[in-house]
């Protein structure tokens, strides 16, 4: 017990208090100052924009491939799970390494995106294909045992009552598993947000055009900037906060309305 | 995310009367956009690192990773890993154990502070203990009068890795010796055995799967980590150069070929964790 707060004071909240009280220490008018020019807001709104734009695409892939995973059977359906959390396992620099090679003009998918005008590397798409990337592992995973644990009778049940499938998919299944499904999709987009590594590689760090804020923190710090550094930070880690507490109201209020309707 | 897998015996319900056959359609038009999606998307970088790796064949693909800065780099990611991964072994154990086995207030408020560093960008982890240790932290002078140096040095990149990594094995542990409870410990120290006999021969042999795959998900997390490291490492060329760092170092002097012989080693340490995954989640599975 003691050795658990001990380690978890030095490892994780010591540094975090280091950095809120680095923060407080250029006062309110220094942090607005930081915050309010124009290349930290442009790098904001990229991060945001990007973000959201990849919670989409993994909402939509992620819903997809949890479906399949649970109900349907398939030859490699045993590979394809596996292979769903290689994001996880799989170095960041290594995949943003490979998705700008993909994308690059030269790429595979890039010889045929650019020339029909879709240019993906180096610009906001690129990056929010690299978030998606790294954050799919969250959606599926969340929503998967959410389904699993679903009673089909229900499903079985509309079906007699002659309800087509997207009416059942969209009035019973969705309604359930969605706390787990924004849980997921919170996750992703808070992992999006913060994510390093897969992104600057693809997104060509332009400043005011695709420079994302943890990219932005980076410069700072070679500037020897620190209070810029650390301001940037905090409002990441404010963001982070938020998000956790987010979906953790959303978790145990599920929990307790699945408790009192059992 | 990453739970145990469940047994899947669902009856589908495409076995119901009449609307089988439409359904049946839809099911493979489903899945066949899963595995080509699936393909775009993941398999397809896993694939260009090998094709590009092996571009200019076997030999040039040995001279890359033969270079003594790659070299220095896996043997300091090694080395930093092998500090990092069973300090977090231990310091996981020991929270699932305290959680699980004892009442105290403020038990869910410890849970969430443990699963934070899931949540924080590895940037701003980064940028944390800079404050820390840093020559602007808060020991920073105290650090210097001593002569201690952490910043910049491999010191620090254990400190991020034992940062980034620390979650993963108390998440694998809790679920599994909160559901066990502790009947079996309380037996064995009704019969008179010792607290380091109790862990070592009643609880460890209930968790060690689980350990395992929490170890392997450490390990591959302090192995890969990119953001952090590259805040407080100072990416000295040769010094403090962890593998992803090197691979990007390589990336931008223009030398492919060397980043994707890097990045080769750091996809098949993926690759296998996903195999032992795999395999260990089959076995709690079965268990």
């Amino acid at each position: 017990m003691g050795l658990t707060l001990t380690y978890l004071g030095i490892i994780v909240l010591l540094p975090l208090a280091a950095l809120i009280l680095k923060s407080a220490e250029i006062g309110f008018d220094g942090f607005w100052q930081v915050l309010s020019s124009p290349r930290v807001l442009a790098s904001f709104q990229l991060t945001f924009t990007a973000a959201l734009i990849a919670t989409m695409i993994n909402a939509v892939y992620g819903l997809l491939m949890a479906w399949i995973l649970v109900r349907y059977d398939f030859p490699g359906k045993r590979f394809v799970d596996a292979l769903v959390d290689l994001p996880f396992a799989l170095p960041t620099a290594v995949a943003g390494v490979a998705l700008t090679t993909l994308f690059a003009g030269t790429g595979w998918y890039g010889q045929w995106l650019e020339p029909a005008g879709i240019q993906v590397a180096y610009t906001i798409i690129g990056v929010a294909i690299a978030m998606a990337f790294t954050s799919v592992p969250f959606v599926i995973r969340t929503v998967q045992p959410v389904l699993e644990t679903l009673d089909s009778q229900i499903e079985e049940a509309s079906v007699t009552l002659g309800a087509y499938p997207f009416t059942i998919f969209r009035r019973v299944i969705l309604p359930m598993i969605a706390p787990a499904y924004l849980t997921g999709c919170a996750l992703a987009f808070a992992r999006s947000l913060g994510e390093f590594g897969a992104v600057i590689f693809i997104a060509g760090n332009l400043p005011f055009k695709t420079e994302i804020a943890a990219l932005l923190i980076f410069i700072r710090l070679e500037e020897f900037d620190y209070p810029a550094a650390s301001a940037i930070a905090a409002v990441l880690l404010a963001l982070a906060f938020i998000i956790l507490f987010a979906t953790n109201v959303l978790q145990a209020r599920w929990l307790r309305r699945r408790e009192a309707s059992a | 995310m990453l739970a145990l897998e469940a047994p899947r015996a669902f009856p589908q319900a495409t076995a119901v009367g009449a609307n089988a056959r439409p359904t049946r359609s839809g099911q493979r038009l489903l899945i066949a956009t899963g595995l080509v999606l699936t393909a775009l998307f993941l398999v397809a970088p896993v694939a260009v690192i090998f094709s590009q790796a092996f571009a200019r064949g076997f030999a040039a693909y040995r001279s890359s990773i033969l270079q003594p800065e790659t070299l220095h780099a896996i043997w300091l990611t090694a080395v930093t890993a092998v500090i990092a991964v069973p300090i977090n072994m231990v310091f996981g154990v020991a929270a699932a154990w305290a959680i699980a086995k004892f009442r105290f207030p403020g038990k869910k408020t410890l849970i969430s502070l443990i699963e934070i560093p899931f949540s924080i960008s590895p940037i701003v982890a980064g940028v944390a203990y800079l404050l820390v240790y840093g020559s602007q932290g808060l020991f920073g002078e105290w650090l210097a009068d001593h002569d201690i140096r952490i910043m910049f040095t491999p010191a620090a990149i254990v400190l991020v890795m034992l940062f980034v990594t620390s979650p993963f094995v108390v998440r694998e542990l809790l679920p599994l010796m909160q559901a066990q409870g502790s009947e079996q410990e309380e037996a064995a120290a009704t019969l008179g055995a010792t607290g380091f006999q109790i862990f070592r021969r009643v609880t460890l042999p209930n968790i060690r799967w689980a350990l395992l795959y929490g170890t392997v998900l450490c390990s591959a997390r302090a192995i890969g980590e990119f953001g952090a490291v590259s805040v407080v490492s100072g990416r000295i060329r040769g010094e403090t150069n962890t593998l992803p760092l090197q691979i990007e170092l390589l990336y931008n002097d223009y030398n492919a070929a060397g980043a994707f012989a890097a990045a080769s080693t750091l996809t098949v340490i993926a690759l296998i964790t996903l195999l032992i995954k795999a395999v260990i989640e089959r076995r709690i599975g079965h268990a």
